[in-house]
């Protein structure tokens, strides 16, 4: 069966560097010296540790627990004892400081007792908590709490439930080689999320330059008796970003500022479905992932990689790099975070860790003044005007930016790729974004601020109105006294109040 | 601090600005071959005095002189207004174009990507406006000339004004078809009886057809490059060729026919050249659109009613003038803002 495929307006085709790291199958990293986990390791609230300095701890026990709806546990990855609980460096584009439980790990790899759960049998919110307390993240780079996207809500049912396996990052194969290795369990978790969202249907994106990928999708689909159908994708980045990839395979769009699930598809990376099965049938927590090392090292590869391991182990795993490192990257070159420690360590969103050389990764030509040629509007696949976005960013026209729609960049970096004059565009855009959320929460903050005055200053006219009435009806029987002008002076309090509020 | 992404295609200013100029060479090649070396001689003069205003000006501006020298955008620009005019004008001529173009419309305006006049057409226009007696002598092309300038001589007209002994300026140069055209209609002459003339060939002017040809064989290379979109140069010439057939319908002894518009002239350089200038040019795909059929309208108005024999480059200048408003008005929706797509 053929499917009829869409395109997406743009992309580009950056050298991919791929084959490098997919000659190796995915190899176990070993257990590091030393820990440290993040207690943010997702989008929402961070985790409240819950474990003390000198404890012993289990692999796959919580060491930090979800705080608020949107947020996830945190895991020991193996089984030692927790050092510290302080600040360390992790992997963000701040490159500042964040905190994390440091284990030292006893080397026997001891599992806190677990045991696989019959989904099917399960309600489907008890499946979800239970996933939640499994720590899944979403794994193509978000890490949004997995549980909180397979709740359908009110629409009852998801239709479509979309695998992306597009991976369309230049030198990432974390995702191939996992689709080659392990199709069965993708689909195994496929099968958990389908069971939550009520799907129809389950889709598969994956791009053409993953034909064993795809091949041992489609051998596992045929072997699974729930409806799977993998989709072969022409490869052009940014076909792997959620939007783009729903818009190739449904040939529709996201409404800006909505979710997928308004037009009935939910998407998942297959690392997360991978997880899910796991956490599920197995009982396993997320406490690991698998990692794609590569760039300039000495043999690119990916590694089964427990959270917390610092980067620089993972890189000395590949050897020897040929060339002066010229700096590291997590992630891909398009879209991928500069980490300035390497003592940071890899997380449930470290899909890559690429290291570069002055050689693969020149420095940028210096940036020229745009020429207006519009190559990046050619490329955007959010068909914004990248060049005009530019110019009301750099000239600090943020309103003029957001009517322009910036807000529904995706910073895929395709503009940036193709400008001839080498300008930072994307640079640009974060600056005005991150200035224009913090006008917002500047001004949330005095608007609150400003409804707290009003409301007391209102709570005080009617206190002071409601002991004038009293004292009229009071001294209608007898004369006015203390009382009456406490509350007289209090109402004139309260009116100069208002007046001083008034020509504010 | 650099943040992504850390790659970036291999593709600079200078190299679209250089792969234009190669754009250029054959209309060039066929210029030299059927009209004689007097050209390069032009294109060295403004080259040389582009670059010299450029430096002049950046080091007045106290911005950095090499940068700019070398990405190419001055000897585009000159290259453009020396093939807009005749190729054997004056050297001052040359110059005082080239020093409109380059310090008034470039560099007054902020330099590349801030002028909002395509430089080019400014020269031109400023050209046309205060001398135009030198710009409606043209080379004739060498089947019609009696004499044939080569390298020495044209260098001696060129900076001298001095012809061989017993030449005139007759004898070498000719009025362009398009203002040939124009007296001989305003004489009561038939548009085929015009056509019978010796200086028209089988498309437009004997000569200056094989040279537009030619701008369009670089202009296709241009479109398979990248480097221009089809939507300025199929607009302009698409709606050139519906105005003007319009006409040529309505009378064809007195309106040429689209054909002669599209190759006569300054159509085809226009169109793949010049209009597509990016920084004066209309940004949006749809904006792209009204802006060369813009430009294509107002070239067929110029030629058949205005002062002026060419309408490209007012054509041009004047469509400028409306960029900023066509690209508001013509804001494309981005993803998920589309009205059905959802
Ligand atoms: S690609 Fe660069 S130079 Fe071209 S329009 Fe966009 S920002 Fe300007
Ligand atoms: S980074 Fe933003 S503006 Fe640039 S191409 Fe991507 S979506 Fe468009």
């Amino acid at each position: 069966m053929t499917d009829r495929l869409h395109t997406f307006h743009g992309g580009i085709h950056p050298e991919e560097h791929k084959t490098l790291s997919t000659t190796h199958p995915i190899a176990q990293a070993p257990i590091p010296a030393r820990l440290i986990v993040p207690v943010r390791q997702h989008i929402g609230e961070p985790a409240r540790p819950c474990v003390s300095i000198g404890e012993k701890v289990r692999k796959g026990q919580i060491i930090a627990q979800a705080d608020g709806y949107v947020s996830l546990p945190a895991h020991a990855p193996t089984s030692g004892i927790v050092t510290a609980i302080a600040p360390h460096p992790v992997p963000h584009p701040s490159g500042l400081s964040d905190l994390c439980i440091h284990i030292e790990p006893d080397g026997q790899d001891i599992w806190i007792e677990h045991s696989a759960s019959d989904y099917q049998s399960m309600h489907p919110s008890t499946l979800r908590n239970l996933l939640r307390d499994m720590g899944i993240a979403g794994l193509g780079g978000a890490v949004f709490p997995t549980f909180a996207k397979l709740n359908p809500g009110k629409a009852v049912k998801i239709p479509t439930l979309l695998l992306n396996g597009g991976e369309c990052e230049p030198w990432i194969t974390c995702d191939d080689m996992v689709m080659r290795e392990r199709a069965d369990d993708i689909l195994r978790g496929a099968a958990i999320m389908r069971h939550l969202l009520q799907s129809d249907e389950i889709l598969v994106g994956i791009e053409d330059n993953k034909p064993q990928a795809i091949a041992a999708m489609r051998t596992a689909a045929q072997q699974s008796d729930i409806p799977v159908r993998i989709i072969s994708i022409p490869t052009l980045y940014p076909s792997g970003g959620a939007k783009q990839l729903i818009k190739i395979i449904t040939g529709r769009e996201v409404p800006s500022g909505g979710r997928s699930t308004d037009i009935g598809v939910a998407t998942f990376n297959v690392g997360t479905a991978l997880a899910v099965h796991r956490a599920v049938n197995l009982g396993e927590p997320m406490v690991s992932r698998v990692v794609t090392v590569t760039g300039n090292v000495g043999q690119a590869q990916n590694f089964d990689v427990m959270i917390g391991t610092p980067m620089q182990d993972l890189i000395a795993l590949t050897g020897l790099p040929p060339e002066p490192v010229s700096g590291v990257i997590m992630g891909g070159p398009m879209m991928g975070i500069k980490i300035t420690d390497l003592h940071a360590p890899a997380v449930k969103a470290t899909n890559c860790i690429l290291v570069k050389s002055g050689t693969m990764f020149p420095s940028p030509p210096p940036a020229m003044e745009c020429i207006r040629c519009t190559r990046c509007a050619e490329v955007c696949p959010a068909e914004l005007q990248p060049q005009a976005l530019y110019w009301f960013a750099r000239s600090k026209h943020f309103d003029k930016a957001r009517e322009y729609a910036l807000f529904d960049c995706i910073e895929c970096g395709c503009c940036s790729y193709v400008c001839p004059s080498h300008i930072p565009l994307v640079q640009y855009y974060r600056f005005a974004k991150s200035e224009i959320a913090a006008t917002e929460a500047n001004e949330r903050a005095s608007n609150l601020a400003r409804q707290r005055h009003d409301a007391r200053t209102a709570r005080l006219e009617r206190e002071a109105r409601e002991r004038a009435e009293r004292l009229a009806q009071k001294s209608a029987a007898k004369p006015a006294g203390d009382e009456a002008k406490q509350a007289a002076i209090d109402a004139a309090i309260a009116r100069a109040q208002t007046q001083k509020t008034t020509s504010e | 601090m650099q943040s992504s992404p850390y790659v970036l295609a291999p593709n600079s200013v200078s190299r679209i600005m250089f792969t234009v100029l190669l754009a250029l060479l054959p209309a060039i090649a066929v210029q030299i071959w059927l009209f004689g070396p007097a050209i390069l001689i032009s294109l060295a003069i403004a080259t040389i005095s582009a670059l010299g205003f450029e430096a002049f000006v950046l080091n007045l501006r106290e911005r950095p002189i090499w940068p700019a020298i070398s990405d190419g955008s001055a000897i585009l620009t000159a290259w453009l207004l020396t093939l807009s005019i005749p190729s054997i004008a004056p050297w001052w001529l040359t110059v005082t174009g080239i020093f409109f173009a380059i310090v008034i419309a470039k560099h007054l305006y902020g330099g590349l990507g801030n002028n909002v006049f395509n430089p080019a057409m400014v020269g031109y226009a400023a050209l046309i406006v205060s001398f135009p007696v030198p710009m409606t002598q043209w080379a004739a092309p060498d089947s019609l000339a009696h004499h044939y300038l080569d390298g020495i001589d044209a260098i001696h007209y060129i900076f001298n004004h001095r012809l061989p002994d017993g030449w005139s300026l007759d004898a070498i140069s000719s009025a362009t078809p398009l203002d040939t055209l124009r007296t001989q209609l305003k004489l009561h002459h038939s548009v085929s009886m015009i056509r019978q003339m010796p200086m028209f060939g089988q498309l437009a002017g004997r000569g200056s057809e094989m040279v537009a040809l030619a701008y369009l064989a670089g202009g296709l290379f241009l479109f398979t490059k990248r480097i221009i979109s089809w939507h300025i140069p199929l607009a302009m010439l698409g709606a050139l060729a519906l105005v003007s057939g319009i006409f040529w319908l309505i009378d064809p002894q007195y309106y040429a026919s689209p054909l002669f518009e599209l190759v006569a002239g300054g159509s085809l350089l226009g169109a793949f050249f010049i209009a597509t200038d990016p920084v004066s040019a209309a940004t949006t795909p749809h904006g792209k659109l009204i802006y060369g059929a813009g430009i294509g309208i107002l070239v067929y108005l110029i030629r058949e009613f205005g002062a002026y024999p060419d309408g490209v480059a007012f054509g041009v200048l004047l469509m400028n003038i409306a960029v900023p408003l066509i690209d508001a008005w013509t804001q494309p929706a981005p993803y998920g803002h589309k009205k059905d797509a959802a």
